[in-house]
């Protein structure tokens, strides 16, 4: 087979490898998560992420040649978070209703989450670049990127723990509100959409908008919430302790 | 061709958001700041139409963006190896903390039932 070694050697270099391998990947991942009726544990990202990155591993090929093509993917999140004005606007008069409240529980939630990550991490005994690196995880990928090298931490590990965060969140946000008695009614699922968004950004948006659309509405402006405040708020509060 | 150029609006105010937040120092990273600067330029018309068309495409799709950074969590093994489990456990409490923590305060402070999306087109 060295014909066929010679071939996949040429193509996992290219960048059309990466982007291809991501997209197709995920589109059978989506086809398989909607298959199973939407099943939290069958999420599209997570196995994407797993089989690709088995794959990758397998067959010897770097990181650094499969994000040649993948970083057309990855360039989206710069936009997609500018694109997060849109949900907030469309919401502006629930907002402006509001907004003491959305903003109160959007400050304890991130607190709590971040608070309680440093908090553990510290515990644990955890190297203090990884712990720094918790920290942001709570707010979508790009950003916690940002966060993360502002106050110490690494990006790429933020970045990673930010899609761990999102996909703890979507696979165990239903069955964590369940157990908190959260009702199947419009306010609930504004407050399960809510807190989906605040502590598990994009990734538990997307769920919330599969499962109900206030749910997603809810998520939505919830994430770019969590966006101002975070990359406001921990910054300042690293520079004040 | 909307679509297109609700991208071009996206990336112009991204950079205008890198430009700012280079050139003032600001807290926050260059998008956060092309959103804040979006905002209020959703009021008219040029910009919301052909926003709103590429701001749906790109945020139903939100969760695709995630996977390029996602994979790279083969190039942390190591840390992996050798801090997994604690990491993991981190991550999974504060998780649930943050959720638990947000939808009983929220569910405490709204009260009575009040549904949304009743005015507007959901996204």
């Amino acid at each position: 087979m060295p014909k066929f070694v010679e071939l996949w050697v040429y193509l996992s270099a290219t960048p059309l490898f990466g982007l291809t391998a991501t997209l197709v990947v995920y589109v059978l991942a989506q086809a398989a998560y909607a298959r199973l009726g939407h099943a939290p544990w069958a999420n599209p990202v997570l196995w994407t992420v797993v089989c690709i990155a088995s794959g990758l591993l397998l067959t010897d090929v770097p990181y650094p040649s499969y994000f040649a093509g993948a970083q057309f993917i990855h360039f989206l999140l710069g936009p997609a978070v500018v694109a997060l004005a849109w949900p907030l606007w469309q919401r502006r008069e629930e907002l402006r209703r509001r907004w003491w409240r959305l903003l109160l529980a959007a400050l304890a939630g991130g607190i709590a989450a971040s608070g309680s990550a440093l908090l553990l991490a510290w515990a644990l005994g955890l190297p203090a670049e990884v712990a720094l690196s918790l920290v942001p995880k709570s707010v979508t990928a790009p950003v916690a990127m940002g966060i993360a090298e502002k106050i110490g931490g690494i990006p790429a590990l933020a970045a990673v723990f930010a899609v761990i965060t999102g996909l703890v969140g979507a696979l165990a946000g239903k069955y964590l509100f369940d157990a908190l008695r959260i009702p199947v009614n419009p306010s609930g699922w504004a407050a399960r959409g809510f807190a989906l968004g605040t502590a598990s950004h994009g990734i538990g948006a997307a769920r919330a908008l599969q499962v109900n659309a206030d749910a997603g509405a809810y998520a939505g402006l919830a994430l770019g919430l969590q966006v101002v405040l975070a990359s406001l708020l921990i910054p300042l509060a690293f520079r004040w302790f | 061709m909307q679509a297109l150029r609700g991208l071009a609006w996206l990336l112009a105010l991204q950079s205008v958001g890198e430009l700012m937040t280079r050139g003032l120092s600001l807290p926050f990273p260059g998008p956060v700041i092309g959103m804040m600067l979006l905002l209020p330029a959703l009021r008219w018309r040029v910009v919301r139409e052909p926003v709103s068309a590429c701001a749906d495409f790109l945020l139903v799709h939100l969760s695709l963006l995630f996977v390029p950074v996602g994979v790279g969590v083969m190039t942390h093994l190591s840390l992996v190896s050798q801090y997994g489990a604690r990491m993991l456990a981190v991550i999974v409490l504060s998780t649930l903390a943050g959720l638990a923590v947000t939808v009983l305060s929220l569910h405490l402070l709204q009260g009575r039932p009040d549904p949304m999306g009743k005015e507007g087109p959901d996204a």
